[in-house]
């Protein structure tokens, strides 16, 4: 089910659109959803369909052609690492190898203890950053060093107190 | 620590992208700290003055809508998204007497891998884009516009989000916008990662909450745009522009940069050199400027190749592009595109081949699938690339490169089909010896004589 709150976050976005043309907010509805349930479910494609007056496979369609939409769970930290071209040049590949080894999984993969998601993923638009990498699909971190990639990854186990 | 302290301290400043003393002659960048993003600073360095001036509220008469337009053709801006189509022409072609709505938008879905233009300006200076915008929607009779922001930088989607309620309060988007006769209502949507959403249809299919699957044209987006509307669509950076030619006239802009090629650009370079990041530069400037602003070659090694436009133009040898103006006719002439302005630069240690393989993934993973020749045709050149970098290469292979990706060209709805082959037969074109070396010996050359 939906909380107020949530809605109100819908509706904030319902209203940037002409009142016939609510199926414009669904992409940001879709992100709201993942930000606080940490992935879209098949409910929660209901949920918004209904919202918006939607079918629930139009939302689907959505969900399933943008990279950012987790379809399943994933770790509490999904960890995005650009290897694209401008970021391959400047250690975007050894920033996901040097994850892989410390996080002891291969990219695709989620941590045992469902802390850690680690993706490669495309273009993040950041490559004069590079090595770089999207926390959680809103916070990019930038210039990641091995060095900041143990200290992020520490950072995150220790606030996780773990 | 909280999480958000943790992620706090890997956040870009943007001291070393975009304040650094190494532009010349900036407008769109100029005076920017990355604390005076907010309306008030922005006012102090002479901000929504062009609104004001076009309005008749400088104590003036206002400018007329065709005077606006008249302007920004002379001052010969041409679209920073990748095209370089003349902005001034573009607001001609929208039917400013359509009886119905009509939208503006924004594409700032800034995803053309090496550019990060946009992200700095919309985090940086994100008034100059709601000025820009309000400009334009004046000249063409728009009353709603919308900024369709890359999903991958959502930070840069919440600093527009809180820009856009310092503009609405103060008056200058909304209802009789500072007291005119002018309504202007302007809202920022994201992406959430499609590549192909830069492109201007599938951005507006994307807009209407759809997959983002590019349409047919014609119709073109001036007469059958958002929600089947008169729309224009221009990049971040081209709306960036037009404040500062209303306040300085077109022929003024024109003569920032070069004839037919007016005004500054940003670029966006990365890869092999000592200082990535962007550069905002006169049209025109020579590429060895640019180069030894981000302070040349990475570790004194010579330069082998250049992207000179993102990902999708074809790349330059060193030798040809050392000797290249930084702007649309100088980069077309030589073979190429000026694009979105982002340069990506390699080394003498580079293997093309390997640089390749890492490209047609991408346009094969960003493929909307829609038409077959680019869905079936980019997953052949990303799996032809990969056997010869592995050392499974066939002689053949080579020809069949080209074969596939001439069988894309021209053949598919939008320009993605064409951006993954331009690559593919440009470098083949150019370094041709690199990938037959690496299908006889199965390893690269570069790797063998570096």
């Amino acid at each position: 089910m939906i909380s107020d709150a949530t809605k109100a976050r819908f509706d904030r976005e319902v209203a940037k659109y002409p009142a016939d043309q609510k199926q414009s907010a669904v992409m940001a509805c879709l992100a709201i959803v993942q930000q606080e349930l940490g992935f879209v479910s098949a409910d929660s494609e209901k949920v918004i369909a209904a919202h918006l007056g939607m079918a629930p496979m139009a939302v689907h369609e959505v969900t399933t052609f943008y990279n950012m939409y987790n379809q399943r769970p994933v770790g509490k930290f999904k960890l995005n690492v650009c290897t694209n071209l401008p970021c391959q040049l400047r250690d975007g590949q050894k920033a996901l190898h040097h994850l892989e080894h410390k996080l002891g999984i291969h990219m695709g993969e989620t941590t045992a203890d469902g802390l850690f998601t680690l993706q490669q993923s495309e273009c993040l638009g950041a490559c004069a950053d590079s090595p770089v990498m999207l926390v959680n699909d809103r916070s990019m971190c930038s210039f990641m060093s091995n060095e900041k990639l143990d200290q992020l990854v520490d950072g995150l186990r220790a606030a996780e107190g773990k | 620590m909280t999480v958000e302290n943790v992620l706090s301290q890997f956040r870009a400043t943007g001291v070393q992208t975009c304040f650094h003393d190494r532009h010349i002659n900036p407008q769109i960048y100029a005076g920017l700290n990355g604390n005076n993003w907010r309306l008030k600073d922005y006012e102090a360095r002479g901000g929504y003055q062009a609104l004001r001036k076009i309005l008749g509220k400088d104590g003036g008469e206002g400018l007329t809508q065709d005077q606006v337009i008249a302007t920004v053709k002379e001052s010969s801006l041409r679209g920073r998204g990748g095209a370089g189509f003349p902005t001034g022409l573009k607001w001609s072609f929208m039917p400013r007497q359509f009886p119905g709505q009509k939208y503006l938008v924004c594409n700032s879905d800034e995803g053309e891998p090496g550019t990060c233009k946009d992200r700095d300006i919309l985090q940086f200076n994100p008034h100059i884009v709601i000025e820009g915008m309000a400009i334009a929607a004046y000249a063409m009779g728009i009353t709603v516009g919308y900024n369709y922001i890359h999903g991958e930088i959502f930070s840069a989607y919440e600093r527009f989000e809180e820009a856009l309620e310092e503009a609405r309060a103060a008056g200058y988007l909304g209802n009789a916008v500072m007291g005119s006769g002018f309504n202007f209502q302007l809202h920022a949507a994201h992406g959430f990662g499609a590549y192909i959403c830069g492109e201007e249809t599938a951005l507006l299919e994307s807009l209407e909450g759809k997959k983002g699957q590019p349409r047919f044209k014609p119709p073109f987006p001036a007469s059958f745009g958002l929600y089947g509307k008169p729309t224009t669509i221009n990049n971040t950076e081209t709306f960036a522009a037009v404040p500062w030619i209303i306040r300085n006239g077109g022929q003024a802009y024109l003569e920032c940069g070069k004839p037919n090629n007016g005004g500054t650009k940003i670029y966006s370079i990365s890869g092999d050199v000592e200082r990535p990041g962007n550069y905002e530069i006169p049209m025109g400037t020579p590429f060895a400027k640019l180069l030894e602003l981000a302070g040349g070659v990475r570790g004194g090694k010579a330069l082998k190749a250049v992207i000179p436009g993102g990902s999708s133009s074809p790349v330059l040898p060193a030798s040809i592009m050392m000797e290249c103006t930084m702007d649309y006719d100088s980069i077309a002439k030589a073979g190429s595109m000026l694009g979105s302005g982002a340069v990506i630069v390699m080394d003498e240690t580079r293997c093309m081949v390997t640089a390749l393989q890492r490209l047609s993934y991408f346009y094969m993973h960003e493929s909307c699938g829609q038409c077959t020749p680019c869905r079936e045709g980019t997953g052949w050149l990303s799996r032809v690339v990969d056997r010869i970098v592995v050392g499974q290469g066939r002689p053949s292979d080579l020809a069949l490169l080209d074969n596939v990706a001439e069988n894309i060209m021209g053949r598919t709805i939008c320009a993605l089909g064409d951006a993954a082959a331009m690559p593919v037969r440009a470098m083949i074109k150019h370094f041709r010896p690199e990938f037959e070396y690496l299908v006889e010996h199965k390893t690269s050359m570069v790797a063998a004589h570096v």
